[in-house]
């Protein structure tokens, strides 16, 4: 649905977006995740055609956004960042105005505006005046602006920014009812969130990718998701020699001391779980053994780890 | 030719709703009653050799009222989508750039247009009353009325040009009114510089608004002047519209 070809936006001055390429199949859910300007916004608006690549080359559903820009806005629904609205229209005269200028047939349309209301919660103020409505409701009549004509891809900028939780689980929930229909690529740093919704990941970092996959195999990639803890009373024992020649151990990262107890981290080596032989020495030795556990870390660990990484490196 | 028709419904409904256009009505509406007034009151104490009509198009009122209309109306036709983003909304639609301009231009056109029929009221009053015309044919009548509709080709066209290039309201608001102010006031130059040449003086007039003004009013319905507005305002449109190009591809 999407394939972007070393995509590169660069602004006076800065490269926001850096030779971005990767691909989006139809159906797909996508989450953009990346610190603030990290490049998503720029690259949510060349695949939507508002702004123009420097160099590279995207294509949306086949078409061109440089050369075939009109069919591409056609299968497109877009929600730019801060969902900017017409403040003096109503909510339903805003709605088939779009429709309109879509080219929306009436009957259609009619049939349309009724729905998106009904998906999104907006029926009850589908006659209030939007600059009147709050920061939610105008969420998400954006989001039913871009729902209008089904489009075949959607894409939204942060969708769910300034939300309560129960309006972001309101949102999300029409998102993931979206699945397998239409394809949708959306930006958030909201990592829960992307978890919850998303079929795949795509995590950039200074307008390049720092990773892709899906919540789990990014977990599973880091370092983190091979870290084992345990905590044991084990007296006059060599433990930490013991522990190190178990099989799927690399090491022993951390050692502190709490009362009798010794606390350990051990670093396994990847896709490797020791903690049955572990479970096995313990026995063997006669250690006490309070806990033996592997860490499974959540996305925004990851998240944080891959992009404080980068930065030291940099 | 539907997507066009809901583009000139929102900028129409917006142009209505909007207060500017509701003091613009107002003061305006106010001014061209004060003119009338005025004009009657001059015609009821001396007699004058021309027509109420002629006296009605060309007084300083007249003219005041006429060219700050439009830098008001234009103004935010474009500048206040840019500072929105709702440009952004309007660029990721369907919709080509040329039916975004001709929208905006026909919006404001219509609406300018449409504050100058009321004053043919004014004309239809005095002769109800006094049984009399105010001007001596109905050509005279057209042609004023025709003039003015070309007049607001341009001068909205400038508002249009104005407001492409700006996302403030205000300064699109200045750039059009001293746009509007230097060709208004280059025409006046063959009336009020008494020793310009025959070359240039014909030169001059060619943009005097008040000249086609003065023709007009009498019924003479030159073509020259239809050319200069319509090319004029076609010219504006384009530039309009390749700016819009501009800013597209080179953002």
């Amino acid at each position: 649905m999407i394939e972007a070809e070393r995509l590169t936006k660069r602004y006076a001055g800065h490269t926001a977006v850096n030779e971005l390429s990767f691909q989006v199949a139809r159906g797909e859910i996508v989450g953009f995740l990346g610190p603030n300007g990290a490049g998503k916004t720029s690259t949510m608006r060349m695949l939507s055609c508002f702004l123009p690549p420097t160099a590279g080359r995207a294509r949306v559903a086949g078409f061109d956004v440089m050369s075939q820009s009109l069919e591409v806005r056609r299968r497109l629904g877009y929600m730019p960042e801060n969902t900017p609205l017409y403040p003096d229209m109503r909510v339903r005269e805003f709605l088939s105005y779009r429709a309109a200028i879509r080219g929306l047939e009436r009957t259609r349309a009619k049939r349309r505006l009724g729905e998106v209301l009904e998906l999104c919660s907006l029926t009850d103020v589908g006659d209030r005046i939007i600059g009147q409505l709050s920061k939610g409701y105008r969420q998400r009549v954006g989001l039913a602006d871009a729902l209008l004509h089904e489009p075949e891809l959607l894409i939204l900028d942060e969708p769910t920014i300034g939300l309560d939780p129960q309006q972001i689980r309101a949102v999300r929930d029409i998102i993931r009812g979206l699945a397998g229909k239409h394809t949708v690529l959306l930006s958030t740093h909201i990592l829960p969130e992307v978890e919850a919704t998303c079929s795949r990941v795509i995590i950039i970092k200074r307008g390049r990718i720092a990773a892709s996959g899906t919540a789990a195999e990014l977990v599973a990639q880091s370092q983190i998701a091979n870290e084992v803890r345990l905590e044991l009373q084990a007296g006059a024992d060599d433990v930490a020699a013991r522990l190190t020649a178990v099989p799927g151990v690399a090491g022993v990262t951390t050692r502190e001391a709490d009362g009798e107890w010794s606390r350990f981290t051990l670093s396994a080596v990847p896709a490797a779980d020791p903690r049955p032989e572990i479970a096995r020495l313990a026995q063997e030795r006669g250690w006490k053994l309070r806990e033996l556990s592997r860490r499974t870390p959540g996305l925004e660990e990851v998240f944080v780890r891959l992009i404080h990484a980068e930065e030291e490196a940099a | 030719m539907r997507i066009l028709l809901a583009l000139l419904g929102r900028e129409l409904r917006s142009l209505v709703q909007s207060p500017i256009a509701g003091v613009v009505f107002c003061l305006f509406l106010a001014l061209a009653g004060l003119n009338f007034y005025l004009i009657l009151s001059a015609f009821a104490r001396s007699q004058t050799p021309i027509t109420l009509v002629e006296a009605f198009f060309n007084t300083t009122i007249f003219w005041y009222s006429f060219l700050a209309m439009f830098p008001l109306l234009t103004m935010r036709l474009y500048a206040e989508e840019f500072r929105q983003g709702t440009f952004e909304l309007l660029q990721t639609a369907p919709v080509r750039d040329w039916q975004i301009v001709t929208a905006k231009f026909l919006g404001a056109y219509i609406f300018a247009v449409g504050l100058w029929l009321p004053t043919g009221l004014y004309f239809a009053i005095y002769a109800w009353i006094t049984k009399e015309q105010a001007a001596p044919a109905l050509g005279s009548y057209a042609g004023s009325y025709l003039l003015i509709a070309l007049m607001a080709a341009f001068f909205v066209s400038i508002g249009c040009f104005a407001s492409v290039l700006t996302r403030n309201q205000i300064v699109a608001a200045i750039v059009s009114y001293v746009m509007i102010a230097f060709v208004f006031y280059v025409g006046l130059l063959g009336f009020t510089m008494t020793n310009l040449g025959p070359k240039l003086r014909e030169v001059v007039n060619y943009f005097s608004s008040a000249e086609h003004m003065y023709e007009f009013n009498r019924g003479l319905l030159n073509t020259r002047p239809v050319v200069f507005y319509l090319s004029l305002a076609l010219l504006l449109q384009f530039l309009t519209h390749t700016v819009l190009q501009v800013r597209r591809w080179t953002r």
